[in-house]
Parts: C-alpha cells; structure tokens; sequence
C-alpha cells in the first residue's frame, strides 16, 4: 500500500466518523468508496469490511449519545432486531424489481426529507401520520 | 393510526429492506422514520438510529464473514479514525443547534441519492 492510500484511508474514515455521529448513519456511505478507491477492494468486499467497521463505530457513537441523553435503547435495539425482516423483504423485491427503479427508489428518504422539510415542524405537528400529510399539503 | 409498536416494526422492516438493497446501514431511513413517525426530537433520533445500526450491521457482517469478504485489517485501518471521528461528531452535535444537523442530514441524503440516480 502506498503512503497517499493509507493517508486517504485515515482520512476518509475519520471523515466517515464525523459524518456518523453528527447524523447517526454507520458511515458506509464513505466507507465504500474509499475502500473501493484506496485498498482496490470489490464492490462486495469494500461494503463487507465496511459494515464490520460500521459496528465498531455506530457502538462508540450509540454509547456516547447515551451519556447526552440521545439513546432510547430499546427502540434502537427492536428496530435493529427486527430488520432481517426487511432483508428478506429486500432481497427479494432486488430480484424482482427492474435496476432504474431501485435507483429511483433509493432517493426517496431524500425527496421525503426535502418536502417535510424541518423536523421541529413535525414535532408541533405531534409528529403522526396524519402530520406528516399535512405536511405534505402545506409545503411547495 | 398504527401504534407506537407497529411503527417500530414498520422502520426495522424499511431499514433491513434498504439496507439489502443498497448495501447502506439504514440510518438514512431510520433517522427520518423515528422523527416523522415517532416524534423524537433530532438528536435521540441519531443516538437510537445508531444503536439499530449496531445490531444491523453486525448480522450483515456476520452473514459476509462467513463467505470470506471482510478484510478485518482493513475495516480497523478505517474504522479506528472513524471512532475518533464520532467522538468528535457526537460531541460537535451537542453544541449545535438541532437545525444544523437536519439541514446536514438533507444535504448527505441529497448528495448521496444525486450521486446515485446519476450514476
């Protein structure tokens, strides 16, 4: 490994890190690439090694938000457990739906975000379903 | 109106589904799911999402472990800046305002979903 990859590696992860505890993801949106970029790892390999890291890293950040008052562990803890679930429901619609619609698909959370727009409003709007409609209907 | 339970099946069922799909944690979901659906305030949603992911991430890297793709090495010469980093990131979230990390996690949604479709 050369120098400038190990130094782009630290970087990156350091990077990752931030971006992880400042928004709670595990950070594999960086940890990808840059084990793509730097160790010329596969597509399978760098996403394998990057959600070993992540459980390092989403334990640390998990723990620490703990001591500020940010963990509800058991909500955190059902939600985790109960994902498999949604891998099974995942694999399959991989398999059966067409690639540009996954493509499509994966930027909702951003669209959803983007016409709620701040959360403190979905608060005032108790934060329901019915809220979220609302929200909907008032923002542009 | 589903109960709060429901709701909690609900984000671990997307969660799981997004993560088979594209190869990503889930905290993109979880974040906005736990807000929206469940009320919590910006920062718990963070710390909670990070705990599931805890759990998330260990199945998958279990389930790659067994076929051989985790280059343990590699994961901590990656990793150990990362648990600096969010230590530091953590920490940098208390002292700002919560507006700050809702418009940081739009902007990383919108990126990483721009990058995406592009791509």
């Amino acid at each position: 490994m050369e120098a400038t990859d190990l130094i782009g590696l630290l970087v990156i992860g350091g990077a990752a890190g931030v971006v992880s505890g400042l928004v709670g993801v595990g950070g594999g949106v960086l940890f990808v690439p840059g084990l793509v970029l730097f160790l010329e790892q596969t597509q399978v390999e760098a996403e394998a090694t990057s959600l070993f890291a992540v459980v390092g890293v989403a334990a640390v950040g998990a723990y620490r938000q703990g001591g500020y008052g940010n963990l509800r562990l058991r909500d955190g803890l059902l939600v985790g457990v109960l994902s498999p679930l949604g891998v099974v429901v995942g694999t399959v619609v991989a398999n059966e739906a067409p690639e540009r619609a996954l493509q499509i698909l994966r930027s909702a959370p951003a669209v959803l975000r983007l016409s709620l727009g701040a959360p403190g409003d979905a608060q005032r709007r108790g934060g329901s379903i019915r809220g979220l409609e609302r929200g909907v209907m008032f923002r542009p | 109106m589903p109960s709060r339970r429901l709701r909690l099946v609900g984000i671990g069922t997307a969660a799981g589904a997004f993560s088979a799909l594209f190869g990503v944690g889930g905290g993109t979901v979880i974040v906005p799911l736990l807000i929206f659906w469940l009320a919590y305030e910006d920062r718990e949603a963070t710390g909670t999402s990070l705990a599931a992911i805890v759990v998330i991430a260990a199945l998958g890297a279990g389930a790659h472990a067994l076929y051989g793709n985790v280059d343990p090495l590699a994961g901590l010469l990656i990793g150990a800046p990362a648990v600096a980093g969010v230590l530091a990131g953590t920490a940098l979230q208390q002292r700002l305002p919560e507006r700050f990390v809702s418009t940081a996690f739009a902007v990383l949604l919108v990126t990483s979903a721009t990058v995406l479709v592009l791509s």
